[in-house]
């Protein structure tokens, strides 16, 4: 499903460059959960945001869902991005003056789909996390956990080959955080490729392989016994 | 264009800081509202100074002898000579493309000595010897029988044609002028018709104190012989009277024995030119309405620019968001412009309304107050309010642009990290 090679990427500070990825070898097979973890700076962010098209690389190949992603345009990468991705923030970055199921719609609305069908699928999305209640609420009327949902709702309504997901517990308290997990196990047990940035051990343990990076490089890449966060709920 | 949820987005924009977008709008409005007044006064002056000019056939000349001022052929300077019949004639054989040539000759004046009486009443009037065709030169509404024409010019009838004025002081109100005489230095004339002029300039008064009768009665009651006082000359519609007129007085000057360099001698007055003058006189008020309308419009175009731009320095981090979701850049880039145009033709079209209520308000005041000096019925037309709306449509463009082109210069990555 994705597949990375000998990637490098440096940011420009001034007069010094700042060399954050310096040579990732990893791929990555439809239906995993994978955790990337390192502590900050060790250039997860980084490597997510190249992964979600976000950022360009320097040196190195991409390839996702056997497509080569180089050299894109803007018009092109928010096309790949709409159909290959969905994202999780750990802000959430929910359009604050749209309701729930509006925000979920959203994907739908630039893949040009009718606006029945997708009120329709945006409240079946919704449902799936168990918010179909919510769905006229706006994002300030919605709970941490809530919001959080109703992004993963969103990042799953266009369909995406890959889900990304920045530190999508970093900014909710360790409950909320599992049942969050428990989605993203769920949603990963029905066949969907999952990618976990995440500095929080336990966390990392509910996913099914762990990447650690530090200094840029992979230092550890390990298949782990996964945790089901549902018994912690 | 079309797009329900586009427009919906756009209102939901606009809408969440209402006093900022009103008064983004009134910069706009104000503009457009400043331009449509400029032009309508533009307008009032030009609609009144055209009523001056009445129905006046414009592409025309007035041409009368004077002195000559350069011995010729063995005759003085300072001769005094009188166009003949035959110069008529001369120039409407080697001047082509005139229209009409109307020899005119001419008794009494404003302020002369009474020169007609009827029975106890007399007064003084201008008298003139004319062709019918002075009718189309000089437009005038004939209010009862008929104008002077031309079996009256072939027989000779001593016939006269008189001013509204003329009736009144020489009858008495409700009595029939038709077929009776009034004595014109002596001579008797039967009344054949009045007439009223519309133009309404300064001598108003004066224009309907005139009395038309045939040329050749004219001449033979007062001695003119073949005498032509004076010619009023009017080209055929494509041809300009301005550049014909060299070619006339060089006819006359032949003809009348005088120095081809004789530039004084025949004297002459361009009512094309004169027009002409006045035409772009307009022509260069309506630009300086454009001129200061489109600088005031500029600057509420700036604010709907900057307040644009302020808009996107808020939506930043929404705008990282669409774009991570897939949106594609160009799409970002259209929802700006149609905001900044719909804010901009929305206010543009308040600021033509509130500038139409106003001329409307301003004509009601004129009508009430009855006319004023130079200043007719102040308006502007459609073809007005839609450059008007064009321009908008433009300014529009041009105020989004720069916002728009900054909202998608920002790269997602960027823009997603914004708080």
């Amino acid at each position: 499903m994705i597949e990375i090679k000998d990637l490098h990427k440096s940011y420009k500070m001034g007069s010094n460059s700042l060399h954050v990825l310096k040579g990732i070898n990893f791929s990555v097979e439809e239906g995993e959960l994978v955790a990337i973890m390192g502590s900050s700076g060790s250039g997860k962010s980084t490597l997510l945001n190249i992964l979600g098209m976000l950022d360009e690389l320097d040196e190195g190949s991409y390839t996702l869902d056997n497509v080569a992603i180089k050299n894109l345009n803007e018009t092109k990468a928010a096309q790949y991005r709409n159909k290959f991705l969905g994202f999780v923030f750990q802000s959430f970055n929910l359009i604050n003056y749209k309701s729930a199921v509006e925000n979920v719609a959203l994907p739908l609305y630039y893949q040009r789909v009718g606006r029945k069908e997708r009120q329709e699928k945006a409240l079946k999305y919704l449902e799936q996390v168990g918010l179909k209640e919510w769905a006229t609420h706006l994002p300030s009327e919605l709970s941490g956990g809530q919001k959080q949902r109703v992004a993963i709702a969103r990042a799953m309504a266009a369909e995406p080959k890959v889900l990304l997901a920045d530190e999508p517990t970093g900014a909710l308290d360790s409950t909320t955080s599992y049942e969050v997990m428990d989605l993203i196990q769920k949603i990963n047990d029905a066949g969907n490729t999952i990618l976990v940035v995440t500095h929080e051990e336990d966390i990392a343990q509910m996913c099914k392989r762990i990447v650690h990076l530090k200094d840029g490089v992979i230092v550890e890449d390990k298949k782990v016994e996964q945790v089901r966060a549902s018994q912690y709920v | 264009m079309f797009n329900k949820d586009r427009w919906q987005e756009i209102i939901e924009v606009l809408s969440t800081n209402v006093f900022r977008t009103l008064a983004t709008a009134f910069g706009v409005g104000w503009g457009i509202f400043i331009l449509i007044i400029l032009l309508a006064a533009g307008k009032g002056l030009e609609n009144g100074i055209r009523a001056d000019f009445g129905d006046i056939a414009t592409n025309t000349m007035f041409m009368w002898s004077r002195n000559t001022t350069k011995p010729y052929k063995g005759l003085p300077k300072g001769r005094n000579y009188r166009f003949k019949l035959e110069d008529v004639m001369a120039i409407n054989e080697r001047v082509p493309g005139l229209r009409f040539i109307s020899p005119r000759n001419q008794l009494g004046g404003f302020g002369g000595a009474n020169n007609v009486i009827r029975g106890l009443n007399a007064g003084a009037f201008n008298v003139y010897g004319d062709y019918p065709e002075i009718i189309k030169q000089e437009p005038m509404t004939i209010t009862s029988g008929r104008f002077v024409n031309q079996n009256d010019i072939n027989n000779n009838r001593k016939v006269a044609v008189i001013g509204d004025g003329v009736k009144n002081e020489l009858y008495d109100k409700g009595e029939d002028i038709l077929g009776s005489y009034i004595k014109i230095q002596g001579v008797n004339f039967m009344v054949v018709g009045s007439y009223k002029k519309k133009n309404n300039n300064g001598d108003g008064e004066e224009g309907q104190k005139e009395i038309f009768v045939p040329f050749t009665a004219f001449s033979q009651a007062f001695n003119m012989g073949n005498d032509v006082g004076w010619m009023a000359i009017t080209a055929n519609d494509g041809y300009s009277i301005s550049s014909m007129k060299e070619n006339i007085v060089n006819v006359v000057k032949e003809n009348r024995t005088i120095h081809p360099a004789d530039e004084r001698a025949v004297g002459y007055f361009d009512l094309y030119e004169q027009f002409n003058r006045v035409e772009s006189l307009f022509g260069a008020l309506r630009w300086v309405a454009y001129f200061v309308g489109v600088l005031v419009l500029l600057s509420g175009i700036i604010g709907v620019s900057n307040i644009m731009l302020i808009v996107i320095k808020e939506r930043t981090k929404e705008i990282g968001i669409r774009r991570a979701l897939g949106e594609d850049p160009w799409s970002i880039k259209k929802q700006i412009l149609m905001e900044s145009i719909f804010l901009t033709i929305m206010s543009g079209m308040a600021g033509i309304i509130f500038g139409a209520a106003v001329i409307y308000g301003i004509n009601a005041i004129l009508d009430a107050v009855g006319p004023v000096d130079m200043f007719v019925n102040p308006s502007v037309s459609l073809s007005v309010v839609v450059g008007a709306l064009g321009i908008l449509i433009i300014s529009g463009l041009l105020a989004g642009f720069i916002p728009a082109q900054s909202a998608i210069k920002v790269r997602p990555i960027e823009a997603l990290r914004t708080e």
